[in-house]
């Protein structure tokens, strides 16, 4: 079995935390390619309107010098030409600009979509317990706002960046012509600079971290406002949830507004240095005059160009700010797309299975949850092809863990699950779904019409087939009862419909679906006896020609099945038909037993 | 998009910040001195060079000789105004952070009270993805532009300090002025009117594409069941595709706009040095003014910018603000009375000509009502045990959300002790009542406080309470015991452990009017049994309505409501109703009937397999054949 993961291994997603910034940025890059596919171009394009934005004070200054300031009065032919040179550069600044900024909006978001759509897609093939050790609103976010994040910054951060590095490139290429000692000045005020950016990366982007944290958390309490609303207004506890919301939302804006001031105290610091760099430059500036060194002119010029360095650092470290937060959003989204789907498809490697009736075997599984006890203990159990069995037991007993192996929403954690001899685990998945569905206690309904619910699970079914299906299961009238018959919208999760009704909605969703296995669990826990029996005789004469598993613990279906299987504490303690175990006088008698007693009134 | 559009835009988007700087008006006010401080010492930093370049190095080199006290001069004035700017600046960023972070939380908690407020129906009517985006990025979209606003206001004060020294230059060099910044301006306005529908869909669609995450994501479950992976990443792509392409128009129409705006400060400085050439030509004016209003133009050019992002960021601020405002406008809102229900063993519910119809809304447009619960009259006394009966979708929960006022009837009315529920002071009746909802709802939060749900009950009465509730056993199996963290929605429990708490949260209360809306559903049968007769003495005093389907359930009850098509279709003893109700009867022998249909059929089957034994298939027809006759017979 070492070809599979250990199951303890398989809980939690990674937050991405031990990614660097540029490890991140880089996976980010080979996940999304479009975000640097043509990259070259429009840096190329960039760098030349960042030329365009150098030229013009270049020109203003020579205009001003050798125009109006020319020897004998202003020389107005001068000025014309210089101003028309200058005319082109802005021509030229503005249309790359426009080429840039069309540039990296298409390949952004186009990448950023790219990494939506991975994130989401990996998000459902992580595996259930995976799944549910993160919240639903922050899996939301992160294909939502944590992206947003990364698009800010790609479109404006990254263009900045690009356009900084250039003219500080060029303002260092410009002070070493005038003067090579000023310039390593210059550079020697700015190296303690790039350490205290480097210093700051890492205190802001912590402070982001923990912003978005608390935005998680935050969402986390509102939502209770929102999904909760019926239990909050039943209890009357508004102003517990609202003294909760409100400790969220004082959490959070206290984590931003310390990220926003170690924010600011980075980008001043910047500010900071660039001021003092002047000052430097202006007294060893004057000291080097005086020795004859540079003229007065140059350090002017120098001055000029001190300016024209500090900008684009300090926008550097501006940027930052955007990047920091950027990066702690890809960081997140990145974590999700690198957590391994433990309970994988094996694709193209698996077994392909020809439909038809499906034999089980459980070859003595065993399963634990994450952290915890184990909850079946080396279970064996063979099931026949067309058999119905019903399994059935005390809430805990381990009953539901059975239903989610065969359906393979966990692996064992030892022991083997067997499909028409072949494990599970070999089975690739669009065979495996095709072949086998679980109907869950609670099946989850769209925002959609009944009728689009119903074909979830086979979208190409006519509406006659839907009929049909609902027909064959005796739900004909009850779904022509409801105000807009197959046309009516369900609501939210299905909050238009009783809980009975949703439930009524799952199992015709998986009929229609045409299984070769059908596994039910807690199915019909909340519909009514009669449309219940109704429900369960229909599945029981159309269920002929396959296998159906019902996990159940009213014994109405139990007294249905061909066999009845029972579990206690997660071990298979009794199995055989319902009339020979009452016969029995075992667990199940007593189950039983039980249940008659409570139908008599 | 008219005209008019763009000035209400405008006008609306003032109208936000106006809003924002009266509720934050103090940080508001500091971040503007701040600002003020930056625009002064920007000024002043020019100024400071010249003056040192002018007094000291000029003549030091002049002198070939400086003195310490001369370097030490130059250092001091410029470190000094660049210290105060920095000071100016941190005290501007930081106010504005405040300001807008105390907005944002301000408007979080305003949003989300109304979400607490708001009836059950309004929350129905909105989808929940949709109603957290406007707590969170649409109430963080209004207020982001506190972020650019001091600081652009600190340029208006810079512009109008230039206007002036313009116009004492030259007046023809400030017309130049008069035509580029209104110019610019205008470009600007131009910019936001395209920008304005554009940002509005990107806002509307990013909110769609959260829907539609949302909604997959808790459905996770049926999705990885059903294998719908593809078909859901296929939904999902739809979205976020047409996300992209809006995204890209809006970047595609700031491509277009931002160089063009950021090109006409530096061809007004062009035109500056043109003009001012003539006019020094003419003897209008010296050299040096030109140069010095060339150089103003440069400076005002990059903070004019500020303004910029003040009207980009206006649209934004204007579509949140009306996403969060039809939030805060919502009306609706239950209105409470001054009455409290008086407290006694038990309390008496009535309930008089309740009708209340569910809005549908139709595919091709419009609504329409959809009666749930018909002219309902029923009469639970004091201390009794009452069950209520009828088939899947027939309106009970709905009539137990009405009698507990959870939804408030569209006629007739509730009164428990002869009070009517709508003049009972806000929660009055969760203070005598308790409702044990079949959908169960957990906090993310202690088993003990999820029991407790913040009220002051000893741990002895949670552990009373989830006795009752048949929890104790596995609470005490927990790794905390009551301190256990059920994780959000309860995910580490199962549903009938969840039933159970929920069942216990009621419990503990002590209500004098418990509701149990099939709250054991969840659970095994013995379970339900042991709850049941738990419940049934410590409950002896209380007044129960429980909705029941199995006979275990409705033989608690003194009297039967059954309920069909949300009207009340019979009541009695459950003897008089199996006689008088045939869908009572059906509904509540189903169990018993089909088991004797098993075993007619198993004996069936039993005289076939002496007559072939071997024949299985033959067994299986002919108990398919027996289930049709049954089918038929009922």
């Amino acid at each position: 079995m070492s070809r599979f993961e250990p199951l303890a291994d398989h809980s939690g997603i990674s937050s991405g935390g031990d990614l660097t910034a540029w490890q991140t940025i880089r996976r980010g890059a080979e996940i999304s390619p479009e975000l640097t596919k043509g990259i070259g171009f429009t840096v190329v394009l960039a760098v030349l309107s960042t030329l365009g934005r150098v030229l013009v004070p270049f020109v203003v200054q020579r205009t001003t010098d050798e125009g109006i300031l020319a020897p004998g009065g202003p020389d107005e032919g001068r000025v014309l030409l210089w101003v028309a040179v200058a005319l082109a550069g802005v021509v030229v600044t503005a249309l790359s600009a426009y080429a840039v900024n069309v540039r990296l909006y298409t390949a952004s978001e186009s990448g950023l979509a790219t990494l939506r759509l991975t994130a989401f897609r990996h998000i459902h093939d992580l595996s259930m317990l995976t799944q549910n050790t993160e919240r639903r609103g922050s899996l939301v976010s992160r294909v939502t706002s944590d992206v947003d994040t990364i698009s800010a910054f790609v479109q404006f951060g990254g263009l900045m960046l690009i356009i900084s590095v250039g003219q500080i490139v060029l303002a260092t290429g410009l002070m070493l012509v005038y003067s090579p000692a000023l310039a390593a000045v210059v550079w020697g005020c700015f190296v303690p600079l790039f350490f205290l950016i480097r210093h700051f990366q890492g205190v802001v982007g912590r402070a982001y971290t923990r912003v978005r944290q608390r935005v998680g958390e935050m969402l986390g309490a509102i939502s209770e406002a929102v999904v909760g609303a019926a239990t909050i207004r039943a209890y009357g506890i508004e102003q517990r949830t609202a003294a909760r919301i409100d400790a969220a939302v004082e959490a959070h804006r206290k984590e931003a507004v310390g990220a926003q001031v170690r924010a600011v105290v980075a980008f001043t610091a910047g500010q900071f240095v660039s001021g003092l760099t002047t000052a430097v430059v202006l007294v060893v500036g004057t000291v080097l005059a005086v020795r004859g060194d540079v003229s007065v002119g140059t350090l002017l010029a120098f001055l000029f160009l001190v300016n024209l360095f500090t900008m684009p650092v300090q926008q550097a470290t501006e940027i930052l700010n955007e990047m920091q937060n950027a990066v702690a959003g890809w960081r997140r989204v990145i974590g999700i797309i690198d957590t391994p789907a433990d309970v994988a498809d094996p694709r193209a490697a698996g077994v392909e299975l020809p439909r038809g009736p499906i034999t089980v075997g459980f070859e003595s599984v065993s399963f634990a949850y994450p952290g915890g006890e184990p909850v079946l203990h080396e279970v064996t159990l063979d099931i026949a092809p067309r058999a119905r069995i019903a399994v059935v037991g005390e809430t805990g007993s381990g009953k539901s863990t059975l239903a989610k192996l065969l359906t393979r929403l966990m692996d064992p954690t030892d022991g083997r699950v067997l499909v028409d001899g072949v494990d599970l685990r070999r089975i690739r998945f669009s065979s495996l779904r095709a072949r086998v569905v679980l109907v869950p206690q609670e099946g989850f309904l769209f925002d959609a019409s009944l009728l689009d619910n119903i074909r979830f699970g086979r979208p190409e079914a006519t509406e006659d087939q839907v009929r049909l299906a609902l027909t064959e299961l005796g739900l004909d009238e009850w779904a022509a009862g409801l105000p807009l018959g197959l046309d009516t919208a369900v609501g939210q999760r299905g909050e238009s419909l009783s809980a009975g009704e949703r439930q009524l909605v799952a199992i015709v969703r998986a009929y229609l679906a045409d299984p070769d296995l059908l596994v039910l669990d807690e199915a019909t826990s909340a519909v009514d006896p009669s449309t219940e029996v109704r429900v369960q005789r229909a599945l029981d004469s159309l269920t002929r020609g396959r296998t159906s598993v019902a996990i159940a613990h009213r014994l109405s279906t139990a007294e249905a099945a061909d066999e009845v299987v029972v579990v206690d504490a997660g071990r298979i303690v009794e199995r055989g038909p319902h009339r020979e175990l009452v016969a029995n006088g075992g667990v199940y008698a007593a189950l039983h037993a039980s249940w008659a007693a409570q139908q008599q009134a | 998009m008219p005209p008019t559009s763009t000035r209400s835009t405008l006008r609306r988007g003032v109208g936000v910040v106006a809003q924002g700087v009266r509720e934050q008006p103090r940080w508001f006010a500091l971040a503007v001195l701040g600002s003020t401080v930056y625009g002064i010492m920007t000024g002043l930093m020019a100024w400071a060079i010249g003056w040192c370049t002018s007094t000291i190095v000029i003549p030091a080199v002049a002198a070939r000789s400086v003195t310490a006290g001369q370097l030490w001069t130059i250092a001091g004035v410029i470190v000094g105004v660049v210290t105060v700017n920095v000071a100016g600046i941190i005290l501007r960023r930081t106010a504005a952070g405040f300001a807008m972070y105390n907005l944002g939380a301000a408007y979080r908690r305003r949003v989300t009270r109304q979400y607490l407020d708001l009836p059950l129906r309004w929350h129905h009517k909105h989808p929940s993805g949709q109603l957290l985006s406007n707590a969170n990025a649409d109430v963080e979209a209004t207020w982001n532009i506190f972020a650019p606003l001091p600081m652009a206001l600190g340029v208006v004060v810079m512009l109008l300090f230039g206007a002036v020294q313009m116009f004492v230059v030259d007046p023809v060099l400030a017309a130049v002025g008069m035509v580029v910044f209104p110019l610019l301006f205008l470009a600007n306005a131009v910019f936001q009117r395209r920008m304005s529908p554009l940002v509005t869909r990107a806002q509307q669609l990013r909110a769609e594409v959260s829907e539609v995450a949302h909604e997959s994501f808790e459905a996770a479950l049926v999705v990885k069941s059903m294998g719908r992976e593809d078909q859901e990443a296929r939904r999902f792509a739809e979205a976020a595709y047409t996300l992209r392409d809006a995204n890209i128009l809006v970047g595609r129409t700031r491509g277009t706009f931002d160089p063009a705006i950021e090109s006409i400060p530096t061809i007004g400085t062009l035109t500056v040095i043109a003009v001012g050439a003539w006019r020094a030509g003419q003897g209008a004016l010296s050299a040096a003014e030109v140069v010095q209003i060339a150089y103003l133009f440069s400076v005002l050019a990059f903070p004019v910018r500020a303004f910029g992002w003040v009207l980009g960021e206006l649209p934004r601020s204007v579509v949140g603000w009306d996403r969060v405002d039809a939030v805060l406008q919502a009306t609706g809102a239950m209105t409470y009375g001054k009455t409290d229900l008086p407290a006694r063993e038990a309390t008496t519910l009535e309930a008089r000509r309740l009708e209340f119809a569910y809005e549908i809304d139709l595919p091709e447009g419009g609504t329409e009502l959809s009666p749930a619960i018909r002219d309902v009259t029923v009469t639970v006394p004091a201390g009794a045990t009452v069950a209520l009966v009828g088939p899947t979708g027939s309106g009970k929960t709905t009539l137990t959300n009405l009698l507990l006022r959870l939804v408030d009837p569209d006629s007739g009315q509730v009164l428990l002790d002869d009070v009517d529920l709508r003049t009972v002071r806000h929660g009055g009746v969760a203070e005598v009542a308790a409702l044990v909802p079949q959908q169960t709802f957990m906090f993310e939060d202690t088993i003990r406080d999820n029991v407790t749900l913040g009220g002051r009950h000893t741990d002895d009465e949670v552990w009373e309470a989830l006795r009752v509730s048949q929890a104790r056993r596995f609470v005490r199996t927990l790794p905390d015991g009551l301190d256990t963290r059920v994780g959000e929605r309860g995910t580490n429990l199962s549903g009938g452990q969840r039933q159970r708490i929920a069942l216990a949260r009621a419990v503990v209360r002590r209500p004098q009017l418990l509701i149990l809306d099939d709250a054991t559903s969840a659970v095994d049968p013995s379970v339900e049994q042991e709850i049941l007769s738990a419940l049934r003495r410590v409950s002896r005093a209380t007044t129960v309505l429980l909705v029941a389907y199995r006979m275990a359930t409705i033989a608690l009850a003194d009297e039967i409501i059954y309920v069909e098509e949300g009207q009340v279709r019979g009541h009695g003893s459950h003897v008089s109703l199996l006689a008088s109700c045939p869908g009572y009867a059906a509904l509540v022998s189903a169990y018993a009937r089909e088991a004797a249909d098993r075993a007619a059929v198993a004996a069936d089957e039993e005289a076939d397999a002496d007559v072939d034994a071997a024949d299985a298939d033959a067994v299986t027809d002919s108990v398919a054949d027996a289930v049709a006759d049954e089918q038929v017979d009922t």
